[in-house]
């Protein structure tokens, strides 16, 4: 190859660069199209969800992970394994119940805000990577997981990080093997 | 890799979504194609400012086109353009066989009627490329049989 190594960081890093470019350009259009922050937030929702029923087959594909034993083992997969894969970043994972079921991931980086700088005055409650939440619940679901997933803190909204939280809908207890 | 999986998995929901609530709205159809193209267009305004960063000066038109068919598909869809034909008047027409956006669509004429809805937005990517590098363009594509389309880039003379 006549190309030079760094060449291809560069490529990698543009690609990435063209979903993120790609998500602000859908963001803009449904704040055309819809007025109420709620609605965009819903739709963001919606079509997070139809590609998150589609990301985890190409996640198992790609990863081939064996199956999660718990909750926390689940949550940590998502926060390591799959926002590195797709992101390019990891979260850091905490337990915020006794029951063990309700955790949030912190992110320190978040790569699709990374051409946003604030969001405008008359889009206060927008909330920007509401697709994340979508993906991640159609992801569990798929798995057979039912959980609420939202977000915490943005700090597109002023707070110091941004955090994402899943709440587990069904009681933790042993799972069995089901195969 | 993995980013192409999420950008392609974006892109048919943003355009499934779209052409839904369309449906469920005013019935417009035509509006839909013009809104993906305008988003494709600031896409590749600014993804082309990016990616031109660091390269040389182009010396003419046809300088262009060559980068388009080469680095930025090859950056965007992991490949050349395959094919890419000129009247040296202005009308450029750039073949790909295999396009990504369709191949997991069909191979064939099977769901002909869809695919210029997943052609939109990438004509409004060569026509906001196009445009940050200083050319005023029209982009359409045609599709005979897919995977394989044509994006047909007329240039504008100002």
């Amino acid at each position: 190859m006549s190309r030079p190594p760094a060449r291809k960081q560069e490529n990698h890093k543009i690609s990435r660069e063209l979903f993120v470019l790609t998500y602000g350009a859908l963001v803009a259009q449904l704040c055309k199209d819809y007025e109420k922050d709620e609605d965009v937030n819903i739709c963001l929702d919606r079509m997070g969800y139809s590609i998150g029923i589609r990301l985890i087959d190409d996640f198992l594909a790609r990863s081939a992970v064996k199956k999660c034993r718990s909750y926390s083992e689940t949550t940590d997969m998502i926060a390591q394994v799959a926002f590195k894969m797709y992101l390019g970043v990891t979260a850091s994972v905490s337990c915020t119940s006794a029951a063990g079921n309700e955790f949030s991931l912190i992110l320190d980086k978040n790569p699709l805000v990374d051409f946003v700088e604030e969001l405008p005055a008359e889009r206060a409650s927008l909330c920007y990577c509401n697709l994340l939440c979508g993906v991640i619940r159609g992801a569990l679901e798929m798995v057979h997981l039912a959980a609420e997933v939202t977000f915490l803190q943005d700090r597109l909204k002023g707070d110091a990080v941004t955090e994402i939280g899943i709440t587990f809908l069904r009681k933790a207890e042993d799972r069995k093997h089901k195969r | 890799m993995a980013d192409e999986t999420l950008f392609l998995l974006l892109h048919n929901e943003m355009v499934a979504g779209l052409y839904r609530a369309a449906e469920q709205g005013e019935g417009e159809n035509g509006r839909c194609t013009t809104k993906l193209e305008s988003m494709g267009f600031r896409v590749g305004q600014g993804l082309i400012e990016r990616f031109t960063k660091d390269t040389a000066r182009f010396k003419d038109e046809l300088d262009i086109m060559k980068f388009i068919c080469k680095d930025f598909w090859t950056t965007v869809f992991k490949k050349q353009i395959d094919n890419l034909r000129t009247n040296h008047q202005g009308i450029y027409v750039l073949q790909d066989n295999k396009f990504r956006l369709l191949t997991q669509m069909s191979a064939g004429k099977q769901y002909l009627e869809h695919a210029p809805k997943y052609l939109a937005f990438t004509c409004g990517l060569i026509r906001g490329g196009l445009s940050n590098l200083g050319i005023k363009s029209i982009v359409t594509a045609e599709v005979s049989s897919m995977p394989a389309c044509k994006f047909q880039v007329m240039i504008q003379k100002m």
